[in-house]
């Protein structure tokens, strides 16, 4: 009898990522028409494998009225069409019931042209390859008939390969002339400037040839050049764009609608946007704030985890004031907005992870360095070939041959593909051990860290407290309280004993505690002073008492535990020479004892998301190449701010966004990505060594005259193919 | 070998056909979402295509 795997009713069939527990706020502010029917495009959380596709989709389409629903497992978009009423609150409802978090998705204008750039380049490579495929079967005739073709049958078949390349050069072509000719409009030069000149030579003598009955016809190389060169950018433009899919999610956490009470008294829901300073927002329980709020109304506590970093709630009351990104955990609250959705706090840390991008905008990938190098080289010998030739006492017509001749076969497929095709395989080697890549270029960065800084909540610890210690039967009875509260203690005292009943007449004082009858008796859950204890004893981690009116006073612990590989991680991070630091925004009693348990010297606490920031730059300043790593929304400005940057897959979306990879697996990861990208940067390198000898043993044979369209072809698709092998090496595991 | 007349225009015609459906494939988001039509042909459901 084989065993049947109990598959969970919520979140993933698969158990890949745990369900979500959240209510959706509403939607209707977010459809969108299209065919004459209502259309919904939501961001899912936690769909990983085939089992939610079909989950949500049979679960969508099961609500009447919904003509269409497409969950798209690459992004996580749910697509859905209905007619009739409005459902999109149903909908989100449906999903966020099976145990899938969902947000409201708008594409926004950079994302879609993102998409329509790396559309063009697709269809611009299949037609080259189209256009390539049928060239060489006229070439390889024209080869194989060598000295037994008619001179007229082989003008033919030139003029038709000729016929075949035109449209084709023109159509595929023209990513590469139109940024040759805005480049060279300002004087300047870039890679694809000897592209262009090579294509457009290659292309011009080939024609000349064909309408004076030559013997060579450069077509199949000029196409071949134009499909090499296109393969490399198409796959470039992809990485690119998986990067910047994440990085709209901000964008997204800023589009949640909110509760705002009109100067009617009605309650309205309008989008983040859309609220003007001085608006009288409401806040529900268990919702998180968008927009900075003076409370006016109402008390209630407040989880700031992720804003600063402060792992246990606090209470608030009318006066005080609340920042976007905290979750509201008792009362629902009122409050008068303080500014913008784009005044908030979310926008100042969306401000730092712009300027973090535009910073890594800036770095000078090797590939750029290579390119600086081979332009110049490549005209310089173009010319040298041509003038010497000409010197020598060759016709015009032979030397320009010769000199086109070079120019093609010093055409850089190997050079072009050589980062690119590194970076694939890289990036789908650390994908299968549960690490996604936000960006190619990050390898290098990550390849160059020699300090590394951690946040410690949520990423060194598991970010939620766990009851250390307690008396059996009274843990049962602490929990009939706790059940009714949503403070991360009592659902940690939950967490240790499970279901069960609630007490009687049960109620919460924000920031005190939770009482109720059991047995006909009156029991508080929470503070000292409100349990009615004396002399607490101190204690490292947070602590709660319960007890009766009558009777003891017991104490519980809890403690942030470790994350399961961190001690290992840290130990072989501080093996491989790395500096280790923590940064966090908790108490200092918390950091310190984190710090001793796994051997850290250098630590900071209660720093603010600006302190994060500033620290790191302060050590990069000093010189040093920081890598940072840390999941809470005070980490994105350092996140972005990093020379490269690792966050949690538990981590918010802006986090992630701000970060160059997002890890799962536990902190072991840092270890595969700092090798990874070591690896891969070696073959980097390897790959333009290779492009660099190819081209010293092309480039005597091109001068010399002994390039034929045939030896072009055969160069280039053999420079192009060792690249792409030796790139395939980064699967393999090194001998280190 | 005069048949080469028919023979390369038909070449080409099958080419371009090719490049046709490659370009609707492309065109119906057939590549926007490889994961999950790799999942999608192991649904268990028998509805009809």
């Amino acid at each position: 009898m084989t065993d049947i795997a109990i598959t969970p009713a919520q979140g993933c069939p698969s158990g890949l990522e745990p369900p979500t527990d959240m209510a959706a706020g509403d939607m209707s502010a977010f459809i969108r028409k299209k065919d004459g029917l209502d259309t919904l495009t939501l961001s899912v959380r936690g769909a990983k494998c085939g089992g939610c596709l079909s989950k949500i989709e049979g679960g969508v389409k099961a609500i009447d009225g919904v003509q269409k629903a497409r969950m798209n497992l690459s992004n996580g978009k749910l697509f859905v069409a209905w007619s009739g009423e409005d459902l999109a609150n149903q909908i989100a409802a449906k999903v966020t019931g099976l145990g899938y978090g969902v947000a409201a998705f708008s594409e926004d204008a950079s994302a879609k042209s993102a998409k329509q750039e790396e559309r063009r380049l697709l269809v611009s490579m299949g037609v080259a390859a189209f256009a390539l495929a049928n060239i060489m079967l006229l070439s390889v005739s024209v080869w194989g008939g060598h000295g037994e073709m008619g001179e007229d049958t082989r003008t033919a078949m030139h003029a038709i390969s000729g016929l075949i390349a035109f449209p084709v050069l023109l159509f595929s072509g023209r990513h590469f002339f139109q940024s040759a000719w805005s480049v060279l409009k300002h004087g300047r030069a870039n890679m694809d400037v000897p592209i262009s000149l090579a294509l457009t030579l290659a292309f011009g003598v080939s024609v000349w040839e064909t309408l004076i009955g030559g013997a060579h016809a450069y077509f199949d190389a000029c196409v071949m050049l134009l499909f090499f060169l296109l393969i490399g950018r198409f796959l470039d433009a992809r990485l690119r764009r998986q990067a910047h899919a994440a990085a709209h999610d901000l964008a997204a956490l800023q589009n949640r609608s909110v509760n705002r009470i009109a100067s009617t008294g009605q309650m309205e829901s309008v989008r983040a946007d859309q609220v003007a300073k001085g608006d009288l927002i409401f806040l529900a329980a268990g919702e998180r704030a968008v927009i900075d709020l003076k409370i006016t109304s109402g008390t209630s506590s407040v989880d700031e985890s992720l804003v600063t970093g402060e792992s246990l709630p606090r209470a608030i009351q009318s006066g005080e004031t609340l920042y976007a990104g905290t979750v509201n955990l008792d009362r629902p609250i009122e409050g008068k907005a303080l500014g913008e959705a784009s005044d908030s706090l979310l926008s100042d840390i969306a401000g730092m992870l712009e300027a973090g991008e535009q910073k890594r905008a800036r770095y000078r990938k090797i590939a750029d360095k290579a390119v600086s190098l081979y332009v110049p080289f490549v005209h310089t010998t173009a010319a040298i070939t041509l003038i010497a030739w000409l010197m020598l006492g060759a016709s015009p017509r032979e030397a320009i041959m010769v000199a086109v001749a070079t120019l093609i076969i010093t055409c850089p497929c190997a050079l072009a593909l050589a980062a690119p095709v590194a970076q694939v395989v890289a990036s789908g080697r650390l994908f299968r051990n549960g690490i996604f890549l936000r960006s190619g270029d990050a390898l290098e960065r990550f390849a160059e860290i020699d300090h590394v800084v951690l946040d410690k909540t949520g990423t060194l610890t598991l970010g939620t407290p766990k009851l250390v210690s307690a008396p059996g039967d009274v843990l049962t009875q602490a929990a009939q309280l706790a059940r009714a509260s949503r403070h991360p203690l009592s659902r940690a005292v939950v967490e240790a004993v499970g279901a069960g009943p609630l007490a009687d007449d049960v109620r919460e004082v924000p920031g005190l505690g939770v009482e109720g009858w059991i047995d006909g008796e009156r029991y508080r859950l929470g503070s000292a002073e409100w349990v009615g204890a004396d002399a607490p004893e101190a204690s490292t981690g947070p602590t709660l008492w319960f007890g009766a009116d009558t009777g003891a006073q017991v104490q519980f612990h809890f403690q942030d535990q470790l994350q399961d590989w961190a001690t290992m991680a840290l130990s072989n991070l501080r093996d491989a020479h790395l500096g280790v630091e923590i940064l966090s925004g908790d108490t200092q009693t918390a950091v310190a004892e984190i710090s001793d348990q796994l051997g850290v010297t250098t630590w900071h606490a209660k720093v603010s998301p600006q302190g994060k920031a500033e620290r790191l730059a302060a050590l990069q300043a000093d010189g040093k190449k920081v890598l940072m790593v840390g999941d809470g929304l005070n980490d994105a400005g350092a996140l972005a701010m990093a020379h490269a940057s690792l966050a949690p897959g538990g981590a918010m979306d802006v986090s992630q966004s701000a970060s160059d990879a997002v890890y799962s697996g536990g902190l072991k990861a840092i270890d595969t990505v700092l090798s990874v990208s070591k690896r891969t940067r070696g073959v980097m390198l390897q790959n333009f060594g290779l492009a660099a000898a190819y081209n010293a043993i092309a480039v005597p044979i091109a001068v010399t005259g002994n390039v034929t369209p045939l030896i072009a072809a055969i160069a280039m698709s053999a420079s192009s193919l060792i690249v792409t092998l030796n790139a395939l090496r980064i699967n393999h595991k090194s001998s280190s | 070998m005069s048949i080469i007349v028919y023979l390369i225009p038909v070449a080409l015609g099958l080419g371009l056909l090719g490049l046709i459906a490659f370009l609707w494939s492309v065109y119906s988001d057939q590549y926007e979402d490889l994961d999950g039509a790799a999942h999608r042909i192991l649904e268990d459901d028998d509805k009809p295509l």
